[in-house]
């Protein structure tokens, strides 16, 4: 069990880390909510006189682009971003030999960073949003409880999709565009955009065999009550089966990777 | 002369480099490719739900994200400061810099820029050029002379914009996650400002004036005679907005101390 609390001190130093910079974050949270502001804005243009779209109102569109961005900073992190430097910087050789999972690790360093983000972020944030903007959210605590195991697969599958892209600079040795192409996929894809429920029949067809929609379509279809009863459950079993499958991918590669390392200076 | 030739020899090298990486580089302009397809479909899909967005049409809508795209990728190309805080000054970065014989800025742009960037210039005026054949636009001879004008306009008010944000490291050294927010903010620019409530209006016309890089000097060419007065004063905006980034950088760099060891 010591094993585990290596990892919680991870997490710990990590959430330390965040706290030192926690001034800048106040700052950040204005600038979300004008970015919420001007979505908000720009749905009720498009909604115009329409009741509802894709299966949603309004007041729930409203409430969805504000849950999707608010817990974008939780599942968010750089961790392929980091990954990749320090394979270019050399400095994976030392991290190889330390004794721990240099991919736990990293993802429980992005886990810190998401919880602070939360606290310090996400909630102070959702409150002024809240104040500013017509948001409806829900009284039942059921649908707040899923809402909060949703958003850990969110977290769970969206760090293994950057674990991938990060190992991946094990054989690309430079990697900023595939970085840049896997975040416009999953903005796109995963219903941080628009949720996948207005697109075409035939892209929704798609986007139902990809992982991104476990990313945060679900989770903010959860919170806006856009999905329920069964729906609700059959969801969090896509998400609970990306977060197992996924894990196939990142270790095939992971093994390989170990075998082929380049060490670019250091 | 002497920052020309500098300028030069740093392109040169940074093609260099990249030509090292080919497949990345390869990889990067597409993923650019599909960074503006995602936005087209963003519109794409939108209208697929309604025929009108305040009164514009989704021609017009694709003719201002067009019309975006080619002061970005010069702003993209050349002004890659987005992670300068924890580049040069968490790092200590910027003291090497300021050993350099030219100006710290000039320094910084030259050693980040991404030329592939550049790209977006040609997406950019083959999405104008559909969306305005679709709208039966026609060109005036002092056209091209005014897109000049209002694309360095455009792609000043960014780098103005991006410029203070990274100066403010001068004064806070902690980490910031508004950078990459403000891309986000940047793209409201290309929705016309009617939609908007007068605070977020305000906001993009005089504090971040991204609607300067998108809506008002599209509607020059749309002929949107509504908005002509703000589509003029775009290239003013882009060079008070410069200056003030110029001005604020400056006084940053005379109180850095470094932070680095």
């Amino acid at each position: 069990m010591a094993n585990l609390s290596m990892y919680g001190e991870m997490i710990r130093i990590r959430f330390l880390m965040m706290l030192a910079y926690r001034t800048n974050y106040y700052s950040g949270i204005l600038i979300y909510s004008i970015n919420i502001g001007a979505y908000y804005f720009l749905w009720q243009a498009i909604y115009g006189s329409q009741e509802t779209l894709g299966g949603l109102s309004v007041m729930q569109m409203t409430t969805y682009v504000a849950i999707a961005w608010m817990a974008r900073a939780f599942y968010f992190n750089n961790i392929d971003r980091e990954i990749a430097q320090e394979i270019q910087e050399g400095k994976v050789a030392i991290e190889m030999i330390r004794p721990y999972h240099y991919l736990a690790v990293k993802t429980m360093q992005g886990l810190g960073e998401g919880l602070f983000r939360l606290l310090f972020f996400s909630v102070p944030g959702m409150f002024i949003i809240w104040l500013a903007f017509p948001i409806d959210f829900s009284n039942s605590l059921n649908v707040w409880a899923l809402f909060f195991i949703s958003i850990i697969f969110s977290f769970i599958v969206n760090t293994q999709i950057n674990l991938i892209t990060g190992i991946l600079t094990f054989f690309l040795l430079y990697n900023t565009g595939l970085i840049r192409a896997k975040r416009v996929v999953i903005d796109l894809f995963s219903g941080l955009l628009l949720p996948i429920s207005f697109y075409p029949i035939w892209a929704q067809d798609i986007m139902m065999f990809l992982p991104f929609q476990a990313i945060s379509y679900i989770p903010s279809m959860i919170f806006t009550e856009g999905f329920t009863g069964a729906e609700v459950y059959s969801a969090l079993g896509i998400q609970l089966f990306w977060a197992l499958f996924l894990i196939i991918p990142i270790q095939f590669l992971w093994v390989i990777a170990k075998k082929q390392l380049i060490i670019q200076g250091g | 002369m002497f920052y020309l030739s500098i300028f030069f020899q740093y392109a040169a090298q940074y093609l260099k480099t990249r030509m090292t990486y080919r497949g990345d580089l390869v990889v990067e302009i597409f993923s650019d490719l599909l960074f503006q397809a995602v936005n087209l479909i963003f519109i794409l899909v939108v209208f697929g739900h309604t025929a009108l967005l305040a009164g514009w049409s989704r021609e017009e809508i694709i003719f201002i994200y067009g019309f975006f795209l080619v002061p970005y990728a010069i702003f993209s190309a050349f002004f890659n400061i987005w992670d300068f805080n924890d580049r040069y000054i968490v790092k200590g970065e910027m003291d090497r810099v300021l050993t350099r014989p030219i100006h710290s800025l000039f320094q910084i742009i030259i050693e980040r820029m991404e030329l592939e960037s550049l790209f977006g210039v040609i997406t950019g005026l083959a999405i104008m050029f559909y969306a305005g054949s679709q709208l039966g636009l026609e060109l005036s001879w002092y056209d091209p002379f005014v897109f000049i004008l209002m694309v360095i306009g455009g792609a000043f008010i960014y780098a103005g914009i991006f410029i203070c944000l990274a100066s403010i490291s001068f004064w806070s050294d902690s980490k910031t996650d508004i950078m990459p927010m403000m891309y986000n903010i940047g793209n409201y620019g290309r929705y016309p400002v009617d939609i908007y409530n007068n605070v977020i209006r305000f906001v993009l016309t005089w504090i971040l004036p991204f609607a300067f890089v998108g809506v008002y000097p599209a509607a020059f060419f749309l002929g949107r005679t509504e908005w002509y007065t703000y589509a003029f004063l775009t290239p003013v905006m882009g060079v008070v907005f410069l200056s003030i980034a110029y001005f604020l950088w400056n006084a940053g760099v005379k109180r850095y101390r470094g932070a680095g060891n």
